[in-house]
């Protein structure tokens, strides 16, 4: 098995582990200290653009920052490419 | 000056109670003032793998609501001389918690001279979870180094940094730590299970120890005997380098590796 190891292509299950916590884990804290309205928006915000374009969940961003002193509210969409819309 | 140290985790069966069961007993092993209180309203615990469970007459939520003195409801431990149990209340009233009542409890355990108060908190980040970390000036965070358990953890540091005395009077916070418990250093070898630098770095914490997965400490809580107490165990040792560091001395940690088998065992497994 040690052996095999060293060939083996496919990721250990625990680096699969960490990277899926890594992502979860900054998503979660990234939501943290925010308004409670901020996920009920960024879900309501999908429906609408998702009536006009169809984009996957994951390409749409929402980020509360901080500005000179003001709060911004960052949406970002990636929209699809054009041939698959 | 007492130090309250809150024992949490977000997740249930992580080892929380063994936990406190044994830093209690290494803090008090090592001359401390010790009390340590169940704050599993409803689901008593500690009593049993402190092994002082006939002996519980008064509960905290007696002391909170004045059907006693606090010195009627702190059990002596029977080994440690500085060593005291506060035992949850087995009422089905999760109201009966109060955080004046809490913080009446904790002064007056504070004025009597101890040197740590230890919070053992209940799963959950209910009422009981949130005023057991509430007046902490310290905080264990028991981990297993398994996807729910980091990712509940990650929360309880949210709910430490926003929900707690320290954070809301913005003098520092909470002073976090992070115990990684049943560590199996055979699978994360293997590429099984997450290593210690793993959780470290997602949670962004020291690790103030890291408990080897033993069947010394099912044997203990069997016995009512916190798996401190075994001097043959790496649990035991694990427990008490954790007990040390906390105190602020530096170690390394050690149990992280499996022990080296011989040679046959190797190439034959096994």
């Amino acid at each position: 098995m040690g052996l095999l190891a060293l060939f083996r292509r496919t990721p250990s299950s625990a680096s699969v582990a960490k990277e899926r916590l890594r992502i979860i884990v900054a998503q979660e804290r990234s939501a943290r200290g925010g308004p409670d309205y901020l996920p009920l928006l960024r879900r309501e915000l999908l429906q609408v653009i998702h009536k006009y374009v169809n984009v996957d969940p994951e390409a749409v961003q929402i980020n509360l920052g901080q500005d000179e002193g003001h709060e911004v509210l960052e949406l970002s969409v990636a929209l699809p490419e054009k041939n698959r819309a | 000056m007492a130090e309250i140290i809150v024992v949490t985790s977000g997740k249930g069966g992580v080892g929380k109670t063994t936990t406190s069961a044994s830093v209690a007993c290494g803090l008090a092993r090592r001359g401390k003032r010790v009390v340590v209180i169940d704050f599993d309203i409803g689901l008593r615990n500690l009593d049993l793998i402190m092994g002082c469970e006939r002996r519980v007459v008064y509960d905290f939520v007696n002391v909170i609501q004045g059907d006693c003195t606090l010195r009627q409801a702190l059990i002596k431990d029977k080994r440690l001389e500085t060593l005291h149990v506060l035992a949850a209340s087995q009422t089905r009233d999760k109201d009966a918690l109060t955080a004046e009542g809490v913080k009446r409890v904790l002064d007056e355990l504070i004025a009597d001279g101890f040197d740590y108060i230890l919070c053992d908190s209940p799963a959950g980040i209910e009422k009981g979870a949130h005023l057991a970390m509430y007046y902490a000036d310290r905080a264990v965070v028991v981990v297993n180094p398994e996807v729910s358990s980091v990712r509940d953890s990650d929360r309880i540091l949210g709910l430490l940094a926003s929900k707690t005395q320290r954070a809301e009077q913005g003098n520092g916070g909470v002073k976090e730590h992070l115990l990684l418990t049943r560590y199996n250093p055979r699978r994360v070898a293997s590429g099984e299970m997450m290593s210690v630098d793993d959780v470290k770095e997602i949670l962004g914490l020291d690790v103030i120890g890291v408990v080897p997965e033993s069947p010394d400490v099912l044997a203990a809580s069997n016995a009512g005997v916190p798996v401190i107490f075994n001097d043959d165990s790496d649990a035991s040792r694990a427990y008490d380098d954790a007990v040390a560091r906390l105190l602020g001395e530096s170690l390394p940690l050690r149990f992280l590796e499996e022990p080296k088998r011989g040679f046959f065992a190797r190439i034959f497994g096994g």
